[in-house]
């Protein structure tokens, strides 16, 4: 259990805000990325980085550390700005994202950048590794925590519920999702692409505590994490209701911002709305 | 000559390995009685992880344990570990460069009577070409046994590629494998049988059927197909002037293009590569299977024939 007041929940909406401008400067700059869906976790990166998790930047392979996989890899961008705001690598780097000889690969390589716990991008496969570190951390007796953030499209990869099914047979209460649940993916609604409704149900049939909040509320996700960490015998799944494209008003709840990055006058708008 | 099918001597060395080791982990997907992992299950129950039917999260559950210091095997018939995997073994195992050793069984055409579907003939041709992954092939039980404990020792996702049947045992416990330094079982000049896994044995005895002849073959057991020996398949080359390669897997992408590629590149010589060729395997029993694609004794013979030929033109 960790401590929410309103100091903390001002600060850490406060990093979101921090974030979301990397992400959208980086983006522009990067000339191609996945803005929507790395804008829609901001709040959910803030709240692990800068109150939940427990890490040590200067320390990435700290034995005993949380880790957090971004299993919906193609949202880098948010990882790469949180990370470099919590202070794993110099901020001048984000600049470099896509671009070649940069350790901030188009998806997440753990071999390139410290802070990265997964390689993923192909997605299913984080929440696989993620369900991996769990177990180990049972085998080792150990009290760090995993977290994964999955996709809410990425819940058509069979691989997830394979993992799932894994998850709740290892009873690994050590081990926490997100579910980024925007409805979009890029092709258009999830629900007519194809549809993985009812989501809550379904995670709930596969073993998991299942708790379902607005993910954009600092509050609401920070509760959420400690009403999970008292959950017992199995993992839970946060559903986390969230706008694609969250906090620059021409992107929110469009799919075609999935994958096109803003052009640099699109970019200033942005910010200008951020800063407002 | 005493038999033993590589996946028994696997699941032996494996428990060997887990006393000598606290950090091993060994993982299947519901075919831990085949794969021979259930040896290891019985008695390292705490460190031993069924992943159910589910080779994809198999993998990935591999990567995430090895993250957190654990050496994982990770077994399952070949098809599966290659083909249903793939994409995991790719993006996350080797993608990642994790600690995590494939270690497959039921390779080949000798699953036998279970049929085409489920005999892998492609899979070295999938590990070989994926980045950061090595390749080992063993003959028998023994070097099994030592290519495990090499595996084990080196840092790094590996492809350990085990058969079904039982096969004769080539080597005793005097053997030193070096995971990259291929056998030299036989020296002769005539020409250089360079074989992997259950094609090793026959091998030999062709060689003492050709030496019968008057034709002396080198033969060498190439249990690393990658790293391949480069400077051994070269050295061959050069002093035997043609070689044959057999293995119970595709010609396309094996150990036989494996060599080519090593010879054409620093001294080509003729090659004939024994495989399975481009074609799916069938229902029948594993001596059958091996007689019907032409993985025998006979059509060895015939071949280095063929290729002593080539070399006089």
């Amino acid at each position: 259990m960790r401590e929410i007041n309103e100091q903390i929940i001002s600060s850490v909406a406060q990093q979101a805000t921090i974030i979301r401008r990397h992400i959208l400067t980086m983006l522009g700059e990067a000339g191609s990325g996945h803005p929507g869906g790395s804008l829609s976790a901001a709040d959910i990166l803030a709240c692990l980085y800068f109150w939940g998790l427990n890490i040590d930047p200067s320390q990435p392979a700290w034995p005993d550390r949380d880790r957090f996989v971004l299993s919906k890899g193609h949202a880098a961008p948010v990882l790469y700005a949180t990370l470099a705001e919590k202070g794993y690598f110099p901020r001048e780097l984000l600049n470099t994202l896509r671009k070649l000889g940069s350790p901030l690969q188009g998806h997440p390589d753990r071999l390139k950048l410290p802070g990265v716990e997964a390689s993923t991008g192909s997605l299913g496969q984080g929440i696989s590794w993620a369900v991996g570190m769990a177990l180990a951390g049972k085998v080792d007796k150990k009290d760090y925590r995993v977290y994964a953030l999955l996709g809410d499209g990425e819940l058509e990869e069979g691989i997830v519920w394979e993992a799932l099914m894994a998850g709740a047979q290892y009873n690994l209460d050590n081990l926490l999702a997100f579910v980024d649940y925007n409805g979009l993916q890029i092709d258009g609604p999830i629900t007519e692409v194809m549809s993985p409704e009812p989501i809550p149900d379904k995670w709930r049939a596969f073993g998991w505590e299942v708790l379902e909040i607005n993910g954009h509320q600092v509050r609401e996700i920070m509760e959420a994490m400690n009403q999970a960490e008292q959950v017992k015998g199995k993992p839970t799944v946060i559903i986390a209701h969230t706008i694609k494209g969250k906090g620059c008003s021409f992107m929110e709840g469009r799919a075609e911002w999935h994958g096109t990055a803003p052009k640099p006058e699109q970019v200033a708008q942005a910010l200008c709305e951020l800063n407002s | 000559m005493d038999k033993q099918a590589t996946r028994d001597a696997y699941g032996q060395a494996l428990v060997e390995l887990g006393h000598m080791y606290e950090d091993i982990i060994v993982m299947d997907a519901d075919l831990s009685k085949s794969t021979k992992t259930a040896d290891f299950a019985k008695v390292f129950p705490g460190r031993f992880f069924n992943a159910g039917i589910a080779e994809q999260n198999l993998m990935g559950m591999a990567a995430g344990l090895s993250t957190c210091g654990k050496v994982v095997f990770a077994s399952t018939f070949a098809i599966f570990a290659t083909g249903r995997a793939y994409e995991i073994v790719r993006n996350s195992l080797a993608y990642g460069k994790l600690n995590v050793k494939v270690c497959a069984t039921h390779a080949g055409l000798t699953v036998g009577e279970d049929g085409g579907s489920h005999q892998s003939v492609e899979d070295i041709a999938l590990m070989r070409s994926v980045p950061n992954m090595k390749v080992v092939v063993p003959a028998d039980g023994v070097s099994t046994r030592q290519a495990l404990f090499k595996i084990y020792e080196q840092e790094g996702p590996f492809y350990l590629r085990l058969g079904r049947p039982a096969v004769p045992v080539i080597y005793d416990q005097s053997l030193e494998l070096e995971i990259g330094r291929g056998i030299e079982l036989k020296n002769g000049p005539d020409a250089t049988l360079i074989a992997c896994g259950l094609m090793v044995a026959p091998c030999l005895e062709a060689a003492r059927l050709l030496e019968e002849q008057g034709i002396k073959v080198s033969v060498i057991d190439m249990h690393t197909i990658k790293p391949l020996d480069v400077d051994l398949v070269v050295r061959k080359a050069r002093e035997t002037g043609a070689i044959l390669t057999a293995e119970e897997h595709s010609i396309i992408g094996g150990l036989g293009s494996a060599v080519c590629e090593a010879v054409c590149q620093a001294f080509p010589v003729p090659v004939c590569r024994l495989g399975i060729n481009d074609v799916f395997g069938q229902s029948g029993t594993p001596d059958q299977l091996l007689q019907h694609y032409g993985l025998n004794i006979e059509n060895i013979v015939k071949n280095v024939n063929k290729i002593m030929e080539m070399k006089r033109l």
